[in-house]
């Protein structure tokens, strides 16, 4: 069987089981959801029919795994958010729609080389601090849960953070492809420019806020110095400097204070003051009231889960429970319907998506495409580990979203263009072996 | 370059890797930590959407209902109760803001189908997986609701509490507290419940005086002094004694108590007289004889000193025995920290609850053997079938079967011709007990007792009845409460 036809039979279970799990929302929440959810899943399937035949067009030597695994993680986050909130999933299924032309544009552009990228990484370095610096601008930004991540054109709302994630990559794997040997030989000037745009990342990161993604980028960045000069040395060097950095920006910065706070005691025997209204709380009740409760769900999720629709998230009063449900937290609410198997069977997904990745930047000839395959994979596999592991409190909580799986348009729009850049390194390098 | 891909895709492995092991830790091992949190608000909510068992009186009368209210679109279920205030202690509630209390606190397990019973556990795991709604089991009590209404009517106004137990099977017939609350206010209205005019302080309207109420026994403590002189030997029946009306204790006088059908002083009786008129003077030299140790190793025979067995929680029972500022009182030497002349007659520092009470009438009915009481006759699956039934069993040996046989020639005596005669029952044979005891200094209201059982001899009731505040006796009082509950349950037939 080729590549695409593996791809379509993998699709097409991957549908079947959108299917059900559309069903099985209808069948649990009758009162609240009607037989449209049953179209939901057949406009899923024509969606990804549409994305499967612009793959056999324009990249029909790659990985057949990657598309289908990212349906599935669409529909699965599809599905929940429908369950948490019906209109909510109307306009995520828009979102995916702008995603797959996105995703369509990408492959059509770049499909016979996309190598020639390389030549302009600047202009996406910049671009990508100018997309950071957008929702700083008084005009155009919003700000949402203590963060400046948003910009308003209109009624749309778009975080420009995300793709500028993909655009810092582009930038990264052609100056590291470019100057891999002497980075590697330790010649300072050279690490001149890189630093600017990273640096300048990173800067407006902190201003406004957004931990999680500066986290993200100092992982990306690490993580692909490392695979380009193969000096753990910079590695070592760069988490010292880290940690250095988090502990001056730990004693300086209330916000990131509090975060920790939460992060290593959540839970109080005896009232704390609360920044949130002034009184006097247990902590539970106040600062790490969306962590614990996040965890509650998790917790209440056992073995099996409660099943599709079945899961408590409301209060007796009708009130949420947990807020931020569909964006941030979107993996504790899969936690408590799905239950350990369900989310394990998640996670797992995310695994084998992050080993054909990475099996992909191995395949490639070239530097850059080895690079831009990894800093895709790895920024895909991090940003999994930020959000998830902030919510099982491995590390301190930042809100950032769960690739595919979240609802919030640009994330989507983001990650099926990380997908198309993967699929086409993954072409080039299949199609020179055919 | 690909030796570090390699190795950074480790990293990447690894880091998901974790994120499993970490939701395996929170999906298993913590799960039952955070489930007992008090601010795990979505523990609270799921209780409430499993269909909870209904609880019914032991002839299918609903006590606990269910309302249905649907939030976001799942169903809720929460608590109605139909009778209102009329078996509100022993049902207990279940609710958001206060919890739970009574048989919906102690049998929460069966009521959500979280017990461990084998058909239980396999039709809860179907119903989760078919993500069908989880439904409990149903409590049938052993209460019949004709008799507990006349009880709590008898009641009525006053603070009080009627307990009956069936003698040869220790099933609870009745249990009536007043004043009492209606359970359906405890959600929303619960400053309603506190704020009722009563004839007593503090009027506590929540507590299940039948099983938590501690009371002076008085006279009615006569009983198990009785059974400890008989059972010692040195006594019988016949014993001759000669009342002067006093009895010298410590060297001061301890009069007999006003409340008597005879004169004051009697002169020569024998023992089955001394019960009858109920004479403080003869049971203080019976005591002064036999000593206070002797009499409470018997009162532990009945079941003093311990918890009531019964299914309500733990913390709405409690043991009778001495007190002393509100803590049960071990006397290491009874014969010098215990006045026996008083203890004989019920005074002392003696509490006890009328549950209690119920059992020493109970085992005189039963030949001398306590019944192991209890209020749940069984527990069946939603779809019908047993999943538990209670079956009688011993709980204690009181006292010798001779001592019972003569003490109910005793008590039927104080009924026929004694202190207790309104309790007389046309076609039965009664027997009890009368009990006045004073609770503060002279000139104070009473409290009054009656416990008895019928017919004497093979005996279908035995019954405590106790009132708060009185300025009557308890063969007044408390005596034509007890025949009119036991004439109710009487008059139903023989039905065990």
């Amino acid at each position: 069987m080729s590549a695409r036809n593996r791809e379509l039979a993998n699709l097409i279970v991957v549908c079947t089981l959108t299917g059900l799990g559309f069903a099985s929302v209808y069948i649990a929440r009758q009162e609240v959801v009607s037989t449209a959810s049953l179209s939901y899943a057949a406009f899923f399937f024509a969606l990804y029919l549409a994305a499967h035949l612009v793959a056999r067009l324009t990249v029909p030597y790659a990985d057949p795994y990657l598309l289908p695994m990212a349906g599935l993680l669409t529909g699965i986050g599809l599905t929940e958010i429908y369950r948490l909130n019906p209109s909510d999933a109307f306009r995520q299924g828009l979102w995916i729609v702008v995603a797959l032309f996105a995703f369509a544009a990408t492959l059509f552009l770049f499909q016979h080389d996309y190598r020639r990228l390389e030549s302009y990484k600047y202009l996406f370095g910049l671009s990508a601090i100018g997309l950071l610096a957008l929702p700083a601008l008084p005009v155009l930004g919003t700000s949402v849960n203590g963060a400046r991540l948003w910009v308003h054109v209109g009624s749309l709302q778009f975080q420009p953070g995300e793709l500028a994630k993909v655009f810092l990559i582009v930038f990264l794997a052609g100056y590291l492809r470019e100057k891999r040997e002497v980075l590697g030989q330790g010649r300072l000037k050279d690490f001149g420019p890189l630093l600017l745009i990273w640096g300048g990342a990173m800067l407006v990161l902190v201003e406004t806020n957004d931990l999680g993604s500066a986290l993200l980028y100092f992982g990306i960045f690490l993580g692909m110095l490392y695979v380009a000069t193969g000096r753990a040395l910079y590695v070592g060097l760069g988490a010292t400097l880290f940690l250095a950095g988090a502990f001056g920006v730990y004693h300086f910065v209330a916000h990131v204070r509090d975060r920790v706070t939460i992060w290593l005691h959540p839970w109080t025997d005896h009232p704390v003051h609360c920044a949130i209204n002034g009184k006097l709380l247990p902590r539970q009740d106040c600062a790490s009231y969306q962590l614990v409760k996040s965890l509650y769900s998790v917790a209440h999720g056992n073995w099996f889960g409660t099943g599709l629709g079945k899961g408590t998230f409301r209060t007796t009063g009708g009130g949420d429970l947990i807020p931020y449900l569909n964006t941030d937290f979107i993996y504790s609410a899969l936690a408590q319907e799905l239950g350990l198997v369900g989310v394990s069977a998640l996670l797992l997904v995310y695994m084998l998506f992050v080993a054909r990745g990475f099996k992909i930047a191995m395949l490639a000839d070239d530097g850059f495409s080895k690079l831009l395959a990894v800093g895709l994979t790895f920024a895909f596999a991090l940003q999994t580990f930020i959000i998830v592991g902030g919510i099982l409190r491995l590390i301190p909580l930042t809100g950032i979203t769960l690739p595919f799986v979240s609802y919030g348009g640009s994330s989507v729009v983001a990650n099926f263009v990380l997908l198309a850049g993967v699929l086409l390194v993954s072409n080039r390098a299949n199609a020179e072996r055919a | 370059m690909n030796k570090q891909i390699a190795r950074l895709a480790l990293v990447g492995v690894a880091l998901l890797a974790a994120l499993i092991v970490a939701t395996t830790y929170w999906q298993t091992w913590a799960t039952a930590g955070l489930a007992d949190r008090q601010d795990n608000e979505i523990q609270r909510v799921a209780e409430f959407s499993i269909k909870r068992g209904l609880i019914r009186a032991a002839d299918g009368t609903i006590l606990a209902a269910n309302r249905i209210r649907k939030v976001g679109g799942q169903k809720l279920y929460f608590r109605r109760y139909p009778q209102g205030g009329l078996f509100s202690h022993v049902v207990g509630y279940s609710t958001q803001s206060r919890s739970r209390s009574g048989l919906e606190a102690s049998e929460n397990d069966y009521l959500t189908g979280t017990n461990a019973n084998l058909d239980t556990v396999l039709k809860t795991t179907l119903d989760r997986i078919r993500g069908a709604t989880i439904k409990g089991n149903d409590l049938w009590l052993t209460i019949k609701p004709g008799a507990q209404r006349v009880a709590m009517q008898q009641l009525a106004g006053k603070c009080g509490s009627v307990v009956v137990i069936d003698p040869r099977t220790g099933k609870v017939l009745v249990m009536a507290s007043r004043p009492t609350f209606d359970p359906n206010l405890v959600e929303r209205n619960f400053a309603r419940i506190n704020n009722i005019r009563a004839s007593c302080r503090p009027a506590a309207p929540l507590i299940n005086r039948a099983t938590a109420g501690l009371f002076v026994p008085g006279s009615t403590f006569k009983v198990v002094t009785s059974a400890a002189a008989l059972d010692s030997g040195r006594y019988t029946i016949d014993s001759r004694f000669v009342d002067r009306g006093y009895c010298i204790e410590y060297g001061k006088q301890v009069k007999n108590f006003g409340d008597m059908s005879g004169p004051e002083v009697f002169g020569p009786v024998n023992f089955l007289q001394a019960l009858e008129h109920s004479i403080n003077a003869v049971f203080c030299e019976i005591g002064k004889t036999i000593g206070a140790g002797r009499i409470l190793g018997t009162s532990k025979q009945f079941g003093f000193y311990e918890d009531p067995p019964l299914e309500t929680p733990g913390n709405e029972r409690s043991p009778s025995g001495l007190y002393d500022h509100g803590r049960l009182l071990y006397p290491s030497n009874p014969a010098t920290q215990v006045d026996p002349g008083r203890l004989a007659f019920g005074q002392e520092r003696m509490l006890t609850t009328p549950l209690q009470m119920a059992m020493v009438a109970a085992a005189v009915g039963n030949h001398g053997v306590i019944m192991e009481p209890h209020i749940v006759d069984r527990v069946t699956a939603p779809g019908g079938g047993i999943v538990k039934r209670v079956h009688p069993s011993k709980y204690k040996r009181a006292m010798r079967t001779s001592t019972a046989a003569d003490l109910t020639r005793m008590m039927e005596a104080v009924v026929t011709g004694g202190t207790g005669t309104a309790a007389q029952i046309p076609g039965f044979r009664v027997a009890g007990k009368t009990g006045t005891a004073e609770t503060g200094g002279a000139g104070t209201l009473n409290t009054t007792w009656f416990i008895a059982f019928a017919p004497a001899g093979a005996p279908r009731v035995a019954i405590a009845v106790v009132l708060q505040d009185q300025t009557g006796s308890g063969g007044t009082t408390a005596a034509p409460i007890a025949r009119a509950v036991m004439q109710a349950i009487l008059a139903g037939g023989s039905n065990p």
